[in-house]
């Protein structure tokens, strides 16, 4: 555990399925890590409804109290975090990658940290280290792949799938836990004046495009069974030099490592 | 079909032979001609030919087979038209992913897009960080290809990369970016380019039709709606890839040089990840084993010096030698890796589903007959356990020389 100043940006979820508001699951990973990194001493903070019921789930990790910037649904949370994260003197800020609710275009952290003249790193999975003002950190790759970054503090985070799971919710502590509202002023968000929300539409599947001109070559393309074509085989050879060609392909690919 | 064009000598010998019984029936029989009074002429029996039950058939395709006619391979590959962009009236910039250093079908779908919205007049524009192992751009859509190189741009650079961008902007000024939304580099850098560029991007697009563009918003449970924006990320399958236009992929230059910034991120390089901690659904690379492997400790072996995910097929896991949750298949995983290589596995149709997504697939069988060898991209016919040996020598002997090098 490191003595750093941590400030997790959380939101309100929806549950995939009954659409009820729930903690957002990547928010509560960065959560997780906050408190991994920084324990109690961790803030969290919301832009939102200080009344609403969801919020007490975050609460329920272990946190004393959760901040909120009272502000209505539609708008705009860009400029109070930024002047918010401006006077707080935070050395790392952890956000989740994208919205369960809303636009959730994920462009939150990217113009937080250009507003702020922070670096970003993208799918924070580990903090290794922190060592006179430098972090070095693990990013999460797709295919499970990682990768050492370096960074100075203060910087902005996000996380997603990869971090560590978010420990569970606990009642009792829900309950005790602050909500703490900050009175602030509203700035309306234009977007939602000309774009609509509508319930997600399933997408048309991809047909497989015969571009056949006759009869006999649509025959062929319906019944073609599924053969490799340009697959090469290698027949009566000796293992070492099967082994060889088997190495060169991995090799071309670049998965030996 | 084989290519292979085969002589009858036999029948060419009774062609030349006109006195043999048979030398009619080998003649070349016209079935229309000039008639003398200019008419054409048609002999209805010539046509078609008798087909394998000795029934007559004809092919109206034109591709008639059989018959008295030669023979020939098939016809060579027909040459798409090439469309030109002489003096583009606008750009559209795409920047690929080209993960691996090859347009994925993510980046072919964007080409596909940009090209419906370029049109006639405007010119797609590809932009290019690095070396590159792709040779088909002409065929994947792009008027115009912007190759970005300097060894700031390689590794992990999102600044850098996003400067270099801004120069683009600045030169080309287009109507339209577009950038994959995808995890390997396309929505990072298209988030950050629009952060710096102050637009508000569409993101995880799927549709872009007649200026309205759609795309999914908050957890996928809605659709956001709205005028396409200069900058759009789209999703995957937002558009069908350009198929029958081929494009000049004619080299572009940057006119200034990009800035160097100091970056703020370091890049140390990738870190070794315990393989077996990968969940297999989306490993980079799979060594699957089947029934053909006897020598198990060999196999496990094997996966730890090629640095391999390890899967088995049904037959292996039901008879005890691997655990369930290593199984590859309908019944199992449905993977996607890069590299998928299958040691003694002969290809039932549930594990060639299963493996469906793999870009190259490897085998090592002792039957040339069977179905995963038909599918495998490289296969090589003998005995797995010395195959496996070999191949953990020679990767071996690799690691060596590289050690030896880097020392």
């Amino acid at each position: 555990m490191t003595d750093l100043n941590i400030i997790a940006l959380v939101s309100v979820g929806a549950h995939p399925t009954s659409g009820r508001a729930r903690r957002a699951e990547q928010d509560a990973r960065a959560v997780e890590l906050g408190l991994r990194l920084a324990g109690d001493k961790l803030q969290v903070l919301h832009a939102g409804d200080p009344q609403e019921e969801a919020l007490r789930a975050y609460l329920g990790m272990g946190l004393a109290q959760l901040s909120v910037l009272d502000q209505p649904k539609q708008a705009d949370a860009l400029p109070l975090l930024t002047s918010y994260l401006q006077d707080a003197g935070a050395q790392l800020v952890l956000t989740g990658s994208q919205a369960e609710t809303g636009e959730g275009s994920g462009m939150l952290p990217f113009l937080l940290a250009e507003r702020l003249g922070w670096p970003l790193v993208v799918g924070l999975a580990e903090v290794e280290k922190v060592e006179n003002g430098v972090a070095q950190v693990l990013q999460a790759l797709p295919r499970g792949q990682r990768r050492r970054l370096k960074v100075r503090l203060p910087f902005l985070a996000s996380v997603d799938n990869a971090a560590p799971t978010a420990r569970q919710s606990a009642f009792g502590p829900a309950r005790r836990g602050q909500l703490q509202a900050h009175e602030v002023n509203i700035v309306e968000d234009s977007l939602l004046a000309e774009a609509q929300l509508q319930p997600a539409r399933p997408r048309p599947k991809r047909l497989k495009v015969i571009k056949a001109k006759t009869g006999a070559e649509r025959m062929k393309a319906a019944t073609a069974k599924a053969s490799g074509g340009g697959g090469q085989v290698l027949k009566d050879l000796s293992p070492q030099a099967g082994a060889e060609a088997i190495f060169k392909l991995l090799i071309e690919e670049g998965v030996l490592r | 079909m084989s290519d292979i064009i085969r002589r009858d000598p036999r029948a060419e010998w009774i062609a030349r032979n006109r006195l043999h019984p048979l030398h009619a029936a080998m003649q070349k029989v016209e079935s229309s001609w000039m008639g003398p009074n200019g008419l054409i002429r048609k002999n209805p029996h010539a046509v078609g030919f008798i087909g394998p039950n000795g029934i007559k058939r004809i092919d109206r395709s034109g591709a008639q087979q059989g018959g008295s006619q030669k023979r020939s391979a098939a016809s060579e590959v027909v040459q798409l038209p090439l469309h030109v962009v002489e003096q583009p009236a606008f750009h559209i910039v795409v920047v690929p992913d080209m993960v691996g250093g090859r347009l994925g079908s993510h980046d072919k779908d964007l080409l596909g897009l940009a090209r419906k919205l370029a049109g006639a007049d405007g010119a797609v524009v590809a932009v290019v960080f690095g070396e590159h192992k792709e040779n088909a751009f002409d065929s994947a859509g792009v008027d115009r290809l912007l190759q970005i190189e300097g060894e700031a741009f390689d590794g992990y650079a999102p600044e850098q990369r996003v400067l270099a961008l801004g120069a683009v902007e600045s030169q080309l000024a287009p109507r339209h970016w577009l950038l994959p939304d995808s995890r390997s580099g396309g929505g990072e850098l298209g988030r950050r380019l629009a952060a710096k560029l102050g637009e508000r991007p569409a993101t995880r697009v799927w549709q872009v039709a007649d200026g309205r563009c759609i795309g999914r918003a908050g957890a996928g449970q809605e659709d956001l709606v709205r005028a396409a924006p200069r900058l759009i990320l789209a999703a995957a399958e937002c558009a069908e890839p350009v198929s029958d236009t081929r494009h000049e992929a004619r080299p572009l230059a940057l006119q200034e040089k990009v800035a160097r910034s100091l970056p703020r991120i370091e890049d140390l390089g990738a870190v070794a990840v315990d393989p077996a901690l990968i969940p297999m659904a989306e490993a980079e690379f799979i060594l699957s084993g089947g029934n053909g492997v006897k020598d198990w400790t060999l196999f496990h072996q094997a996966a730890e010096a090629l640095g391999a995910t390890e899967g088995a097929s049904r037959v292996a896991v039901d008879d005890g030698f691997m655990p369930r949750n290593r199984q590859v298949g309908a019944t199992g995983t449905w993977v996607t890796a890069r590299v998928y290589m299958a040691v003694g596995i002969s290809g039932a149709i549930q594990h060639l589903q299963g493996i469906g997504a793999c870009d190259k697939v490897v085998a090592v069988n002792m039957d040339p007959g069977c179905d995963m060898i038909k599918r495998a991209d490289l296969s090589v016919i003998g005995d797995s356990a010395a195959i496996l040996a070999a191949l953990i020598e020679r990767v071996a002997a690799y690691r060596q020389a590289g050690e030896r090098d880097a020392a």
